[in-house]
């Protein structure tokens, strides 16, 4: 036998293999109680409109409002670790270090239960999204803070330099020449952590959403636990996917691009 | 007016300019040639701040610029600097380049300053390509771009860090081209470059530097015809005839 024979049938070996795995799993599923339990229109049917009017968008609202408190702390913890003052270079390691190795959950726990013990007959403005800005807010900075020192760095000396020569003081050859580009750069990276949040986003019931402000997991979870079917997972899953496919889409796509 | 005096310069413990005296009256050009390593580029670095002299003083048109209560971001805005990598800005158009600083640093209104872009980029004969991206243009317009950007600034000296050295032979001459006319013009210019021709025609004086410190120093038909210094000469040989006499 030739090699390219030998993997012809090794290739052919692994297709049977998995077709008789699928197969067998088919075979031995309840397809009838898989359907009422897992694809039931009427149930379906009774998700909308609340689903996308109350649930999608607040998923979409405390995904926004995490990612836009995110990346302004993300960008100044970027410049606070590529300072020349020391303390500042520290203070944004630590944190990043901190928050990376935290469970986003411990992080908004603190924020919605710590802080209120912390700092008592003070509230975070906003109520619940302000408490998911700060909490998801604080934990995507870190990662944003490191992606965007990256691209900072990627952004040849030579940029800077220039500036510099124009007479442009530190601060504005940052803002208008190296930080514009170094956006370019990471706005791949930049999109999967919005992907990212938009999961984390889940988390928000460990703060006790209410029946306004509640987000896709926990209002498909509550009609799982209301109708005894799984239908509601479905609908929601598929809905995060609505969100989060084409965004991956999109950061694939860019980059390739650069 | 360029006066430098005692400049020294270290890395951590290593010395890479020792001691260097040089001054360049205004309306002069001065070139500085040397091998690889010298400390050019250090020293040119130096004149604008980019790096900061470890002792010596240097001098701009009778403001001491190496003095603690100088402002740097006042001194590099007096100074046009281009560079050999050109470092023109990737995220904007060929007049914006020309454009930001002169809005951002001297406050100047958009339309003044695309005014004077205008007529910078005129000079330097790219008028029709300002709304192109630096990546969209040849390695000589863009360092012709980086001149007409140092110049928007009205800058009252100009530093060159071979400028040519990263073009294609054939995109050398626009660019000499350009710095010719500012040198007719009459503009203070320091030039650090390997282009002898150049040096030999437009140069007030001339500097062969080597190992930190300016070894020869007078006008290009002296360093050129009648070296005095034995370093001078073999590196003059190794650049001009560099097949009769490797490195
Ligand atoms: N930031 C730096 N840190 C440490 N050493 C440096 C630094 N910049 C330059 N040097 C060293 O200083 C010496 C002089 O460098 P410089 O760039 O001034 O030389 P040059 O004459 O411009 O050479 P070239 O013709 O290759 O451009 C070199 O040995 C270089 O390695
Ligand atoms: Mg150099």
């Amino acid at each position: 036998m030739t090699q390219t024979q030998k993997r012809r049938m090794a290739r052919t070996g692994q297709y049977v293999l998995a077709a008789a795995v699928v197969l067998v799993v088919a075979g031995v599923a309840d397809w009838p109680t898989i359907t009422e339990n897992f694809l039931n229109a009427e149930i379906a049917r009774g998700l909308f409109p609340d689903i996308i009017t109350v649930a999608l968008r607040n998923t979409i609202v405390y995904t926004v409002l995490a990612f836009a408190f995110g990346i302004v702390l993300g960008v100044v913890l970027a410049l606070m670790r590529l300072s020349s003052v020391g303390p500042y270079r520290w203070f944004a390691a630590g944190y990043i270090e901190l928050f990376r190795g935290l469970p986003a959950m411990l992080v908004l726990f603190m924020v919605g239960y710590g802080i209120p013990i912390a700092f008592p007959g003070r509230e975070i403005p906003g109520g619940v999204y302000g408490q998911v800005a700060l909490g998801l807010g604080i934990v995507s900075s870190a990662y944003i803070a490191e992606t965007m020192r990256a691209g900072i760095q990627a952004v040849p000396k030579g940029q800077y330099e220039a500036a510099r020569t124009l007479g442009m003081s530190h601060t504005r050859a940052m803002l208008s020449i190296v930080l514009p580009q170094a956006f370019r750069l990471v706005v791949p990276p930049l999109t999967n952590e919005v992907v990212m949040l938009t999961k984390d986003s889940s988390l928000v019931f460990v703060l006790g959403t209410t029946a306004i402000t509640t987000e896709l997991a926990k209002f498909a979870r509550d009609g799982l636990n209301s109708s005894a079917n799984a239908t509601p997972l479905v609908v929601g899953g598929m809905l995060y996917l609505v969100i989060t496919l084409p965004l991956s889409y999109l950061a694939r796509r860019l980059e390739h691009k650069s | 007016m360029i006066r430098i005096e005692g400049l020294h310069k270290s890395y951590g413990d290593r010395p890479v300019l020792k001691g260097i005296d040089l001054e360049v009256p205004t309306g002069e050009v001065a070139c500085v040639i040397g091998p690889s390593g010298s400390g050019k580029s250090t020293l040119l670095r130096c004149v604008n701040l980019l790096e900061t002299p470890t002792s010596g003083r240097i001098t701009i048109n009778d403001a001491e610029i190496t003095s603690p209560d100088c402002d740097l971001d006042a001194v590099r805005r007096r100074i046009g600097m281009v560079f050999q990598q050109f470092n023109l800005f990737g995220h904007l158009s060929v007049l914006d380049n020309c454009v930001i600083a002169q809005r951002r640093v001297l406050g100047r209104t958009r339309p003044e300053a695309e005014r004077i872009a205008r007529e910078n980029l005129a000079r330097v004969g790219l008028a029709d390509r300002a709304t192109a991206r630096p990546a969209q243009l040849s390695g000589g317009q863009q360092q012709r771009v980086a001149i007409a950007r140092a110049l928007s600034m009205d800058p009252e000296l100009m530093l060159f860090d071979e400028p040519t050295s990263a073009l294609d032979p054939e995109l050398v001459g626009e660019v000499l081209a350009v710095m010719r006319e500012l040198a007719a013009e009459g503009m203070t210019m320091l030039v650090v470059t390997h282009e002898m021709g150049f040096a030999r025609e437009v140069a007030s004086r001339v500097l062969f530097m080597d190992d930190g410190v300016v070894v020869e120093d007078g006008p290009p038909a002296q360093i050129f015809g009648t070296p005095k210094e034995a370093r001078t000469r073999t590196f003059l040989q190794r650049v001009l005839d560099p097949i009769h006499h490797p490195a």
